[in-house]
């Protein structure tokens, strides 16, 4: 198992494991409990027949559900590139010699980042009076908000990178620019990609904000779904379950970017099993 | 400026709303977080392995969808407290916010158990201390310390994701807002900015409250 546990336990003897048998029946007894009776409430509340499902087996169905998902990928795609760059020109604004760049540039990331998103995306669209749409208010709310978390990350990472590479990069007369372009930041995405993801996955989860704001994203079909055939359980459970595969797909790509960017160029293919082998092992 | 004046107590109000929810929550998700981190290092593999789900699930999904299943889904599960419409909000949303933020709150403890060395365990064993008491003066007072920091921005991410709420019938800092415009379509701008310190205020001082605890609580290693 994982490192808590083998801090927390020594090997269990024959008592001990006699105990964990019956914590373990215990433990499980208590879940069952809990889940049955949320079973047995939706029973009751005749959320669980045939006819309350079948609607999605509907081509209509499925394709109000794909409509929406669209929508969504379709917000968290332009955000989640415009995030992207609006976090390295922060990130570089933090980085800069140049006070009248760097002090702006601090002031925008802490301000954004202590606001909620909901908050930017109401300023944005009722501030410019309806003039920016909805969709372009929770596109750039969405914008604003993650690029300056990304700022931070970008810069961390940047500040992570061990400063003999930047002593290094300097001895060989290379310019700020230049030790930027080619030392540090190929090393700090390196480093920061599993978070980068992660920020991505923050991303398309507060793009269903979109739901408050009146864009038809895939929470709002599985709401009017959910109106129309009476399975406003079933449907939730649904969109819930589209969102977890496609977060769940992320952090797996995540995962697989972060063991492959690990590689050195030129490491001996042996080393690199190794390697995989001892990530896996701890992995869990 | 006289948008905001002439709408304090719209603005006091929503701010006392803001707080309430994120004081239930915080109790809430740090109650129901512990016993989630509790779970997943349990002595049993099926315990671990709901806590485990449930974590992977609740955390990938929108904080908007878990309120809408609270929130459109309690009243038809029979979830109620009955009479006032405004508590029934309230208690939803203090439970939407609770069983989303427990997961990060889980992951954070479970993150400062994992940084304690095992050395020091088993060095406590070896002297002889009880599973209870390692844990109780070996283990949790280094981990607690380790904790701080993370706990503190789930908490402060917290605060600022209470606004979900009021798009689920309740009155905080954003309805408080929403209404201020409704009642001053002059004066936007000035609003805006208004709810923006009053957030501001709410996370600034919750980092500050968290920088002086973890000061507080640090030592060398």
């Amino acid at each position: 198992m994982s490192a808590p546990t083998s801090v927390l336990y020594d090997l269990p003897g024959p008592r001990a494991l006699r105990r964990n048998r019956l914590i373990g029946v215990l433990g499980v007894l208590a879940v069952l409990g809990v889940l049955g009776l949320l079973l047995q409430r939706m029973a009751a509340a005749g959320q669980l027949t045939a006819a309350r499902w079948t609607p999605f087996l509907y081509t209509d169905i499925q394709n109000a559900l794909l409509d929406g998902l669209l929508a969504t990928l379709r917000v968290a795609v332009i955000g989640g590139a415009l995030a992207l760059v609006l976090g390295v020109v922060l990130a570089a604004g933090q980085l800069s010699d140049h006070r009248v760049l760097r002090w702006p540039s601090v002031a925008v990331v802490q301000l954004l980042r202590g606001l909620p998103l909901l908050l930017l995306i109401f300023a944005l669209f009722l501030g410019s009076g309806g003039a920016i749409s909805v969709f372009w208010s929770l596109v750039l709310g969405l914008v604003l908000y993650n690029g300056s978390v990304l700022a931070e990350v970008f810069r961390a990472g940047v500040l992570a990178v061990p400063s003999g590479q930047w002593e290094a990069a300097s001895a060989l007369g290379l310019r700020k620019t230049a030790t930027m372009r080619f030392v540090l930041v190929p090393q700090a995405v390196r480093s920061m990609l599993p978070v980068i993801v992660a920020q991505l996955v923050v991303l398309l989860k507060d793009s269903a904000l979109g739901f408050i704001v009146g864009y038809a994203e895939l929470l709002r079909q599985g709401r009017i779904i959910g109106a129309t055939y009476f399975n406003v359980i079933p449907s939730l459970i649904v969109v819930a379950a589209i969102y977890i595969a496609i977060n769940l797909l992320l952090g797996w790509l995540a995962t697989r970017l972060e063991r492959r960017s690990r590689r050195v160029p030129g490491q001996r293919a042996t080393e690199r099993a190794e390697e995989d082998v001892a990530s896996s092992a701890t992995g869990g | 400026m006289d948008a905001v004046l002439d709408n304090l107590g719209l603005f006091a109000d929503g701010l006392a709303g803001t707080l309430t929810l994120f004081a239930w929550s915080a109790v809430g998700s740090t109650v129901l977080g512990t016993l989630l981190a509790v779970m997943r290092v349990a002595p049993s593999s099926a315990v671990r392995a709901f806590a485990t789900t449930y974590v992977l699930g609740v955390r990938n999904t929108p904080l908007t969808v878990v309120f809408a299943f609270v929130v459109f889904g309690g009243p038809i599960l029979g979830l109620a407290v009955g009479g006032d419409v405004e508590l029934q909000y309230r208690v939803f949303a203090v439970i939407a916010l609770t069983l989303y933020t427990s997961c990060f709150v889980c992951e954070a403890l479970r993150g400062g158990i994992a940084t304690v060395p095992v050395g020091q365990a088993e060095a406590a064993r070896s002297l002889g201390l009880t599973f209870g008491q390692s844990l109780r003066h070996v283990v949790l007072p280094q981990a607690g310390r380790t904790v701080v920091p993370p706990l503190g921005s789930v908490l402060i991410a917290m605060a600022k994701n209470t606004s979900i709420a009021a798009a689920f019938g309740n009155r905080e800092l954003i309805s408080a807002m929403r209404t201020g415009i409704e009642n001053r379509g002059d004066a936007v701008v000035a609003v805006l900015v208004a709810t923006a310190i009053a957030y501001l205020l709410v996370t600034l001082g919750l980092s500050l409250v968290f920088s002086l605890v973890e000061r507080k609580v640090a030592i060398a290693r």
